[in-house]
């Protein structure tokens, strides 16, 4: 994390050497966006704070922590694939529910089926790539996410 | 009037909260202990994140590279392309549009589901969130198993799509 910011703090200092006029822009740019997506992450930090209260830290890693085996999966997979979350908001969720004692590789499931498949969005994948097709794409994506869950299970 | 309305929720919530504290209601206490935490960590945090992705907007003129998306397949093509879903942020059904605008463009079927692929693995954008809030090592090892898999899907879509009557429609 210190690091993390270290790093921005360099970008930013090379891009006002460069030129202040596309930094300022980009400052505000970047704010715009904060601002915009702080109500959604307020409500997203206060869902959190109430689910975490009310489901118990052991029914948390039992479902999705250590050893909850092909379960968390299930359930990361299963949230991950309905769910409309944008990564600006799914992170720092992943980074709560780690906290809380959510694997990493349940974790990875739940990223990966949030960015690939998504069932709510069918119908609109549908106008494009057709049914068969839409539908086939995210069984594979699926079959990839627990895949990478798997490959990732060996590596953490 | 319209941003307020966004607030009506985290208001509400605070609201109770502080209510919770006024009359000792543990729960709310709780509630609100989880809530702190959580934000506290963030909110040095994120500004600064957001920022880096309004300068990568400014400074990486996406439109140049989209200009260099033709016919080139083999590893050029799904370069060009897998380039590109790294650049992009949003929303997986937001690609759907770009998907049409490759096919239009004639990019392999192939490299349409390799770019879908690539999108949801790496986004440069977002690479500074998942290092933070997951650290470097999940990002990295996720990274470089998602990109095999999701480029094996690409090959397996073409493969199963290949003689058959596929095309990208616009809705």
């Amino acid at each position: 994390m210190k690091l993390l910011i270290i790093f921005s703090l360099i970008c930013l200092g090379i891009s006002l050497l460069a030129s202040r006029e596309k930094t300022m822009m980009g400052i505000k740019k970047g704010l715009t966006m904060f601002i915009r997506l702080l109500p959604t992450l307020l409500l997203m930090l206060a869902l959190v704070s109430i689910v975490l209260f009310l489901i118990p830290r052991e029914t948390l890693t039992k479902y999705m922590g250590e050893g909850s085996g092909i379960a968390g999966w299930i359930t990361a997979a299963t949230f991950g694939s309905i769910a409309l979350i944008p990564g600006y908001i799914a992170y720092p969720l992943c980074g709560i529910l780690v906290k809380s004692g959510v694997t990493y590789q349940v974790i990875a499931v739940f990223i990966t089926t949030l960015m690939m498949t998504g069932f709510l969005t069918l119908p609109v994948e549908a106008k494009f790539f057709g049914w068969k097709v839409s539908i086939i794409r995210n069984i594979l994506s699926l079959a990839g996410a627990l895949i990478i869950g798997l490959i990732m299970g060996v590596f953490l | 009037m319209k941003q307020f309305k966004k607030y009506i929720f985290p208001l509400a919530f605070l609201i109770l909260v502080g209510l919770s504290y006024l009359f000792d209601f543990a729960a709310g206490e709780k509630i609100g202990l989880n809530f702190w935490m959580f934000f506290k960590e963030m909110i040095l945090f994120l500004p600064l994140m957001f920022i880096l992705i309004g300068l990568f907007d400014v400074w990486v003129p996406r439109e140049r590279i989209e200009k260099h998306i033709g016919k080139e397949s083999g590893w050029k093509g799904t370069g060009i392309v897998m380039l590109l879903a790294t650049l992009h942020a949003g929303p997986l059904y937001g690609t759907f549009p770009f998907a049409y605008i490759l096919w239009k463009k004639g990019c392999s079927i192939r490299n349409i589901f390799i770019y879908l692929g690539t999108f949801s693995a790496i986004k440069i954008p977002m690479i500074t969130f998942e290092i933070g809030f997951l650290g470097l090592k999940f990002s990295l090892l996720r990274t470089l198993i998602t990109l095999p898999v999701f480029i094996l899907i690409g090959y397996l879509m073409e493969w199963y799509l290949k003689n058959k009557d596929f095309e990208v429609k616009q809705p």
